[in-house]
C-alpha cells in the first residue's frame, strides 16, 4: 500500500468506526463523523448542480448557443428566491404553479395508467384453469380481495366479512414478512460491505494479504 | 424460566454485537455457499446475452454511496456482462450523489475489459428532477444532456451517431435505491413502451415483484442475492458471492433470535397475565 492508499483508506475506516459507535451510544465521534458527512455532501451537490447543470443547460444554451427560450425558465426559477422576503415570497408561487400545473398534466394520466390500470388488469389477466397457473390466478385474486376487505370499514366484520378479513391479515403479514427478511438480508449487506472493506485495509496495511 | 425472562429483556447491544461476531467468521474462515438462479434474474441475464453486436443497452445507475453495498454487485455483474459480450452501453445517473461512483466503477470495468469510452460506452452524467429528465430523454438524449460527464457533445462521441431515444435502445435496466424505480415505470416504460428491467435494494424488493407479474418489468434483481446470481450467471464470482456466506451466518443468528424470542414470549405471557401485567 502507498501513503496515500493508507491515509486514505484509514481515514475511511476511521469513519465507518466512528459511526459504528452509534451502535453503542451517542457519542463525539459520531456526531463528528455526521456532520463530516452532511457538510461534504452539500458542498459536493451545489458543485456538482452547477458545473453540470447550470453550466451546460442554462449558461452555456444562453451566452453560447443565443437560445433566449431558456430565459423563460431562468427567469421562474429566479422568482423562487423571492421566498427569502416576507412581502415578495407570494411571487414564487407563480414558478410553483407553473410547476405543479406541468406535473400534474403530465403525472396523473401516466401514474393512473402504470399504477392503477395495469395492476388491476393484471389482477384479472389470467384465468382461474384447473391447473398450477389457474391456482395461481386464484390465489392473487383472493389475497387482493381479502387484504382489501381488511381495509374496509363500512360493513361489520362479521361472518364471511369477518373470515375474509382474517384472510386479508394473514396476507398483509405474508407481504410484510417479506419485506422484513428482505430489509434484514439489505441491512447485514450494508455492515457486510463495511467489514470487507476493514478486513481488506488490515490485511493489506499488515501485508498478510487475503 | 428466569434466562426466557432475561431474554425478553436483553440489552438490543447485545444483539447488534452477536450480529458482529456472527459476521467477522466469514471474514476469518472464508467459505463459499451454493447459489440457486431465480426465473427473475436470468430473465435479465438472457435479455444481456441475446443482444446483438449493434444493440443498445440502457443502464441507469441510479443510487448514492449509501446503498452501493448492495448496487455495486449488481451494477459490475450486468456491465462485466455487457463488455465481455462486446455490447454497446449508454449509462446514466440520476442519483446527485451517483456520478463520481459511477464514473469510477466504468472507468474500472472499461479498463478491465479493454472497452473505450464513447465507441463502446457512454457515460452521460447526472441531471437532477428524474421524471423529467426521463421523459426528456425519451424525445432526444441530447436534450437534458448535450455533453457527456467528461463534457465531450453527444455528437462528437462515436457510439451515440444514429443514436437519438429509447427508440434506439433495446432496454433500461434501473438500478436503483430509491423512486426512481417508479419514474422509470410510470414515466419511461408507461409512456415510451420500452423493455424494462430493475435492480433495487432488499428494504424495496416486496414492492416491486407486482410490477413483475404485471409484465410492467421484465426482470428483477432484488438485492445482493440477486447480484450473486447475476454473478453466477456471467461465472465472474465478485461482491455479491463474496457476501453470500456472511449472509447465511448473519441470518441464521437473527433467526435464531427470532426462535428464541417467540419461544420467551409465549413461555412468559401466562406467568405475566398471572400478575396482572401483559395478556
Amino acid at each position: 500500500m502507498t501513503i496515500d492508499q493508507i491515509l486514505l483508506q484509514g481515514a475511511a475506516v476511521f469513519l465507518t468506526l466512528c459511526i459504528f459507535s452509534f451502535l453503542y451510544k451517542d457519542n463525539p465521534f459520531y456526531k463528528f463523523a455526521e456532520r463530516l458527512v452532511a457538510g461534504i455532501a452539500t458542498g459536493y451537490w451545489t458543485m456538482l448542480l452547477f458545473h453540470t447543470n447550470f453550466v451546460p443547460v442554462v449558461w452555456n444554451r444562453l451566452a453560447h448557443d443565443h437560445r433566449f427560450i431558456y430565459l423563460i425558465p431562468t427567469f421562474l426559477g429566479l422568482l423562487m428566491w423571492t421566498r427569502f422576503s416576507k412581502n415578495w415570497s407570494w411571487i414564487s408561487r407563480y414558478s410553483i404553479a407553473f410547476y405543479i400545473g406541468i406535473s400534474s398534466g403530465i403525472s396523473i394520466p401516466l401514474a393512473l395508467y402504470a399504477g392503477l390500470f395495469r395492476q388491476l388488469e393484471a389482477t384479472i389477466r389470467f384465468p382461474v384453469t384447473l391447473d398450477a397457473a389457474g391456482l395461481y390466478s386464484f390465489l392473487i385474486i383472493v389475497g387482493v380481495l381479502a387484504a382489501l376487505v381488511y381495509f374496509f370499514f363500512s360493513a361489520a366484520h362479521k361472518g364471511a366479512m369477518g373470515g375474509l378479513s382474517r384472510l386479508g391479515i394473514y396476507v398483509i403479514m405474508i407481504g410484510f414478512g417479506a419485506g422484513f427478511g428482505l430489509t434484514v438480508m439489505g441491512r447485514i449487506a450494508l455492515l457486510v460491505q463495511r467489514i470487507i472493506f476493514i478486513r481488506g485495509y488490515i490485511t493489506s496495511l499488515l501485508g498478510i494479504g487475503g | 424460566m428466569k434466562f426466557l425472562e432475561k431474554m425478553m429483556q436483553i440489552d438490543r447491544r447485545w444483539i447488534y454485537l452477536a450480529i458482529f461476531l456472527a459476521v467477522i467468521i466469514p471474514a476469518i474462515i472464508p467459505f463459499t455457499v451454493p447459489m440457486s438462479v431465480s426465473p427473475e434474474v436470468k430473465k435479465i441475464y438472457d435479455f444481456v446475452e441475446g443482444l446483438g453486436p449493434n444493440d443498445y443497452l440502457f443502464v441507469a445507475m441510479d443510487y448514492d454511496p449509501s446503498s452501493l453495498a448492495e448496487l455495486n454487485p449488481m451494477a459490475e455483474a450486468i456491465l462485466k456482462h455487457a463488455f465481455l459480450n462486446d455490447r454497446k452501453v449508454v449509462i446514466v445517473t440520476l442519483s446527485q450523489f451517483g456520478p463520481g461512483m459511477v464514473e469510477e466503477i466504468t472507468t474500472r470495468l472499461a479498463g478491465e475489459y479493454n472497452r473505450i469510452r464513447g465507441e463502446d460506452y457512454v457515460f452521460l452524467g447526472y441531471r437532477p428532477y428524474p421524471a423529467i429528465t426521463i421523459m426528456l430523454m425519451g424525445t432526444d438524449f441530447r436534450v437534458p444532456f448535450p455533453q457527456d460527464y467528461y463534457g465531450v457533445p453527444l455528437d462528437s462521441l462515436p457510439m451515440m451517431r444514429g443514436i437519438k431515444n429509447f427508440n434506439n435502445v433495446k432496454g433500461v435496466i434501473d438500478l436503483t435505491a430509491g423512486n426512481t424505480a417508479d419514474m422509470w415505470i410510470t414515466y419511461g416504460n408507461a409512456r415510451y413502451n420500452f423493455p424494462l428491467a430493475i435492480g433495487i435494494t432488499g428494504v424495496m424488493a416486496a414492492d416491486y415483484y407486482q410490477y413483475l407479474q404485471s409484465g410492467q418489468i421484465f426482470g428483477i434483481i432484488p438485492g445482493v442475492k440477486g447480484a450473486a446470481e447475476y454473478e453466477r450467471l456471467i461465472d465472474k464470482p465478485g461482491q455479491g458471492m463474496q457476501q453470500a456466506s456472511y449472509q447465511v451466518v448473519a441470518h441464521s443468528v437473527i433467526i435464531l433470535f427470532i426462535i428464541l424470542s417467540n419461544v420467551a414470549y409465549f413461555a412468559t405471557r401466562g406467568q405475566k397475565s398471572k400478575l396482572g401485567g401483559a395478556r
